[in-house]
């Protein structure tokens, strides 16, 4: 090799790395637009809206005064429904993923709902709301209720959460199943002793993923009927004479955070216009803060399961 | 000072006996017609070059092909003194994995303490008496010669170990139940050479208290360990015999040829 070749390939080479140079920039500049819009997003409702934010704001019902307005009713609603969409969601959606990861044999029919529980995952929002409306509410006679808004937006999260249980259990390896089992471990021992501990992380980070999901859902919560304007709280869960006075709260009106902000939007009146963004600003931290703790609840939980 | 004596071994028992054992994964035949015995305190060794079946025949004595469709079981594997066939479809897997464990060729301890894999064998039977655990977990971890090293620290994360520890771990997971009979698929290959040393060494040593079914790609680790070897090539048994005739003086020709390494 003379040195007129070597020269011709420095060249090449520092061609090469000029791309490089331009393909990081090019994706750096990608996302800073994204996270740029964000953020921007979120410092100009943080600015519009936290002045607005006092203890009153968070203890006092809506009002048709916009000075004495606040979300008491709507982020308890909004607490309430996701208490019982969690417990529909995440026991059905955790079975309904090891049916399909462990047990069920590999045909036709299980191809099909695979591909079911994916194209779920897509359907609009204000469908489940219809099919709500109809079988809920009055088909089963669930009324306009916190119950019937936790079902629905369970149905809508399970895609999520049976999605994020299967890829955990995927990401067990073969070989700790078939330790498991050549202890002499039966198929439900090695689920519960092995692979529900272990892909628990992954799991957690699915629920909370679906939740934050929910907590912003409105479509399927105006088309059941959540109310707008609510000046009561649905009773303490659990309090009351036992045993239908426990559940008393399920079958309540109630209202949701979105729904409130979508309320205040509305009106002429700037000042309510203000408290809409307060209230978004406060969905929105509670969205990031959902994320943020399944970040970090993921990290504390994978420390420990290595293979 | 009296030199030791070495007592002559006893004539060795039957533990379990394969008999025509065909195999088909799907429609594949992977095993033909293999017919072996299997000594009771005894290392008997399979050997052959890759595909030639013998993790599948190793698989069967545990039940292994059953967590996976498309497997099918034709003729037999008694296991002795009673003599049932562990292969009969009357037999529960389960039950044939209490009495015959498996050391894999992966490490694979879980992700759990190391007191927790040793004692999980147990924990799956129903035992939960701390104490009885507490034993059980020693002494296996006494057998597999990690106690000295772990004794401190039974608390700790079973995969922080060592490559060579965590085969020893599975190993005492292993022996923790008492099995009849402890098969090893490969359980070396994946260990550098002074680890691989330790287990071998360790293998000379439970065979006293369980019936050994190893696997090896190794040759030379089939002579230094087995008592007994056998030879498989393409699902056949091509030949079996003491460890000593089979590399001194081998009946067959591909026996002879893969030996010294004419082919394979």
């Amino acid at each position: 090799m003379n040195s007129h070749d070597s020269l011709a390939v420095k060249a090449i080479i520092r061609r090469h790395k000029r791309w490089d140079v331009i393909f990081a920039l090019l994706g750096l500049m990608a996302l800073a637009v994204g996270i740029l819009t964000l953020a921007a997003l979120f410092v100009d409702m943080a600015v519009a809206g936290i002045p607005r934010l006092n203890a009153d704001f968070f203890t006092s019902f809506p009002s048709r005064r916009s000075a004495q307005a606040g979300i008491l009713s709507a982020w308890v609603g909004s607490i309430l429904v996701m208490l019982v969409t969690a417990v529909v969601a995440v026991p059905v959606g955790i079975a309904g993923a090891v049916y399909l990861e462990e047990y069920a044999r590999r045909n036709v029919l299980t191809s099909i709902i695979e591909i079911n529980i994916t194209n779920l995952a897509g359907v609009p929002s204000i469908i489940y709301g219809l099919l709500a409306l109809g079988l809920f509410v009055y088909t089963f006679g669930l009324g306009q209720s916190i119950l019937t808004a936790g079902l629905t937006l369970a149905l809508l999260i399970l895609p999520i959460v049976i999605t994020t249980t299967r890829e955990s259990l995927r990401a067990i390896p073969q070989y700790i199943r078939e330790g498991a089992y050549a202890c002499g471990a039966s198929r439900w021992q090695v689920v519960r002793q092995h692979l529900l501990p272990y892909s628990t992380p992954g799991i957690l980070t699915g629920v909370i993923i679906g939740l934050s999901r929910a907590i912003g859902e409105t479509a399927p919560i105006i088309t059941i009927g959540a109310l707008t304007f609510i000046a009561f709280l649905p009773p303490m869960p659990f309090s009351g004479d036992p045993p239908a006075g426990l559940f008393e709260w399920l079958s309540s009106p109630f209202t949701v955070m979105p729904i409130q902000i979508f309320n205040w939007t509305s009106r002429p009146d700037p000042a309510f216009h203000q408290n809409a963004a307060a209230a978004s600003f406060i969905l929105v931290f509670m969205t990031l803060a959902m994320n943020g703790l399944a970040i970090w609840l993921r990290y504390r939980l994978r420390k420990n399961i290595k293979w | 000072m009296p030199s030791t004596i070495t007592l002559p071994e006893p004539p060795p028992v039957l533990k379990a006996q394969s008999n025509n054992l065909d195999f088909y994964y799907g429609s594949f035949k992977a095993l033909k017609g293999i017919s072996m015995p299997v000594y009771a305190n005894r290392v008997t060794a399979l050997i052959g070059p890759s595909g030639c079946g013998k993790s599948t025949f190793l698989r069967c004595f545990n039940r292994m092909h059953d967590l996976y469709p498309g497997h099918r079981y034709d003729g037999t594997i008694s296991l002795f003194p009673d003599g049932v066939n562990i292969l009969d479809k009357q037999v529960d897997p389960i039950e044939v994995r209490m009495r015959i464990s498996m050391v894999f060729q992966k490490p694979n301890p879980f992700p759990k303490s190391i007191f927790e894999n040793v004692a999980y064998g147990l924990r799956v039977r129903g035992e939960s008496s701390r104490s009885f655990l507490e034993d059980k977990v020693e002494a296996a971890l006494r057998g597999a010669a990690l106690w000295g090293e772990v004794k401190d620290r039974l608390r700790d994360l079973a995969v922080n170990l060592s490559g060579g520890q965590q085969q020893r771990l599975c190993i005492a997971r292993a022996l923790a139940t008492d099995p009849e009979i402890v098969l090893f698929d490969e359980p070396t290959s994946a260990l550098d050479p002074i680890a691989t040393g330790s287990i071998e060494e360790l293998i000379g040593e439970i065979k006293h208290k369980v019936t050994v079914l190893i696997v090896t790609h190794n040759m030379q680790q089939a002579a230094r360990v087995s008592d007994f070897t056998a030879y498989m090539y393409l699902g056949d048994l091509i030949e079996y015999g003491e460890t000593k005739e089979i590399f001194m003086k081998p009946k067959r020709k591909e026996t002879e040829d893969y030996i010294t390494g004419r082919f394979g």
